[in-house]
């Protein structure tokens, strides 16, 4: 779409586009070059020269098992945490959508964690799962199963899910609530009179047709599983016990920030940057099509 | 509700009541957790309700905070809040401004390499700080900008998200306005500020509130380039102090750090609700 209207100017419109141009050229472009640059050089081991490799960064980086480990750690915590706030804010929204009245209260009531930082979100089920004082490991102690996170991998790996679902319930029950409320009544009336239950009608109307939105959400929700979490890996766990919860973005950070393996880490960061880039595009193709429809 | 089933209306009130309790309850906790001593809390488990030492915990939060450490003086909760305001403020407000004239100059003029340009601005979104973290710390390391509230704002002010939102905005003022303010003789400035600023002015509030969120609640950007304590944000407060190692970590006064660090998002998510709402719908457009 473009405008049929528009103002003449030689210079006007390239000062009014250079503050989010440089701030992205700077910011953005620079450092992404650099990252490239840097995947393909090794730094010898006094950090006074560095060698062009070619693509030895990310050889190494394919054949590292701890790589591959931490690519697998990051595929059971997105699709983890995805599936649980995917499915909790569905249910959620679907009785928030049968009530005729609370309705709005309701909502307020559930959208707010949204404004929690994913770090503080991760500091407030720590204080419940802490194995000393939390409530939680006491309740789970009292039915015979002992809780500690910091010696077990798994119940690391739930511990994180559980905080970054937590924060996540929020946005997916909105956008859920209003697929909900967009689909025509008039349908879910008429199967009502067919004799159609409230399983059976959501089952067969309401579900269908909010797959765009729940698609829609899939993407969202692993892009935040993938990127925005790590604060939650950052103050919980920092990656363990044993590299048990050291998603892939915690690496990055680790090996480039704390490690100092710069070609490592960028090698890293372009792999990240190629996973971002295709979640971009299906996202977008994805929307374009919902337009339509 | 279609047909009247008494049981089901219970039933719907019973599951979403649940559902509010599990969202509420890590919050309770720690609201219980920040009105007791250090010597109470440690019991196993600690209290559920909530004890008297609310006000000292919450004065000592403000005051002492971050702790003395080695030569450098208490960082208060006050000021960890003031740095993340600022923060917050600076990134909202800049990601505005820079975004609408970005999107006024591609949508209201024709000039060489306005695509381009564009797809410059789009090529942002795939490229969050978290993939480009070691190369873009140098840059800001070069600058000078480390330990400063330019370097907290400015390399997160870039945005596609509202540019895109900005330029659909734009796209739907009827071309009318532009030929009636035109006929008047208003150059183009004129015409942004008197006519598509106010236009606008509801997608502003909600990309606003939405931003400041953001902008509060950064983490990663303000931990890599902030070692001096007095400009640390409230989020990466809470993380320190709490990274003390074999000590104790002082419970009590880290979730009532974390309370004071939740309040001003959560109210404006709570208070402006429909800002908040229409702001999440239209930057996921």
């Amino acid at each position: 779409m473009e405008k049929r209207v528009i103002f003449k100017g030689r210079v006007l419109p390239y000062l009014l586009l250079l503050p989010q141009i440089a701030v992205t050229a700077v910011f953005f472009l620079w450092p992404a070059g650099q990252a490239l640059r840097q995947s393909m050089l090794i730094e010898d081991a006094f950090g006074l020269g560095s060698e062009f490799v070619w693509f030895e960064n990310f050889v190494d980086l394919f054949e590292d098992p701890l790589y591959f480990e931490s690519g697998l750690v990051t595929a059971v915590f997105s699709v983890s945490v995805a599936g649980l706030a995917l499915s909790l804010a569905l249910y959620l929204a679907v009785q928030a959508d049968r009530v005729a009245r609370g309705g709005a209260v309701y909502k307020t009531l559930i959208i707010w964690p949204y404004a929690v930082a994913p770090a503080i979100a991760g500091v407030l089920w720590l204080l419940l799962f802490n194995p000393t004082m939390g409530v939680l490991p006491f309740v789970l102690r009292a039915l015979g199963y002992d809780w500690n996170h910091q010696v077990n991998g798994g119940q690391a790996m739930v511990l994180v899910v559980i905080a970054a679902a937590w924060k996540q319930i929020s946005y997916n029950f909105l956008f859920f609530l209003a697929g909900m409320q967009a689909i025509p009544r008039s349908l879910i009336e008429a199967a009502a009179i067919d004799g159609a239950g409230p399983a059976r009608r959501f089952w067969t109307i309401v579900f269908p047709l909010l797959t765009p939105t729940t698609f829609f959400l899939l993407v969202i929700n692993i892009v935040y599983a993938f990127f925005d979490t790590f604060g939650i890996i950052h103050a919980v766990t920092s990656g363990g016990p044993a590299g048990a919860t050291n998603i892939l973005v915690y690496k990055v950070f680790n090996d480039g920030f704390i490690g100092l393996d710069l070609g490592g880490s960028a090698a890293q960061s372009v792999v990240l940057m190629a996973i971002v880039a295709s979640l971009t595009v299906v996202q977008f193709r994805y929307v374009e099509r919902r337009v339509h429809y | 509700m279609v047909e009247n089933r008494p049981w089901l209306t219970w039933a719907t009130h019973a599951v979403l009541l649940l559902g509010v309790l599990v969202v509420a309850f890590p919050i309770y906790v720690t609201f219980v957790a920040s009105t007791h001593t250090l010597a109470d809390l440690v019991q196993t488990p600690m209290p559920l309700l909530p004890g008297g030492e609310l006000v000292n915990n919450y004065l000592r939060a403000l005051n002492v905070g971050l702790g003395e450490g080695a030569g450098t003086q208490a960082i208060g909760a006050g000021r960890m809040m003031l740095n993340s305001l600022v923060m917050a403020l600076g990134i909202a407000g800049g990601k505005i401004a820079i975004s609408i004239i970005a999107a006024f100059a591609i949508v209201y003029f024709r000039f060489p390499f306005r695509m381009p340009a564009f797809w410059l601005i789009f090529i942002t979104l795939m490229l969050p700080v978290e993939v480009r973290i070691l190369p873009t710390y140098q840059v800001v390391a070069d600058l000078g900008m480390l330990d400063s509230y330019a370097g907290l704002t400015i390399p997160l002010i870039a945005s596609a998200t509202a540019t895109f939102m900005f330029r659909q905005v734009f796209l739907t003022v009827p071309d009318e306005l532009v030929e009636a303010a035109r006929i008047d003789g208003a150059g183009p400035m004129r015409f942004f500020w008197d006519i598509l600023v106010p236009l606008s002015r509801t997608n502003i509030a909600a990309l606003f509130v939405i931003l400041f969120i953001y902008g509060w609640n950064q983490y990663l950007w303000p931990l890599m380039i902030t070692t001096d304590p007095a400009m640390v944000t409230s989020v990466i407060g809470i993380n320190r102090m709490l990274a003390v190692g074999d000590d104790q970590a002082e419970w009590q006064i880290v979730m009532a750090t974390t309370m004071l660090a939740m309040l001003p998002p959560v109210a404006v998510v709570v208070f402006m609700q429909r800002l908040f709402v229409r702001g999440l719908v239209e930057t996921e457009k």
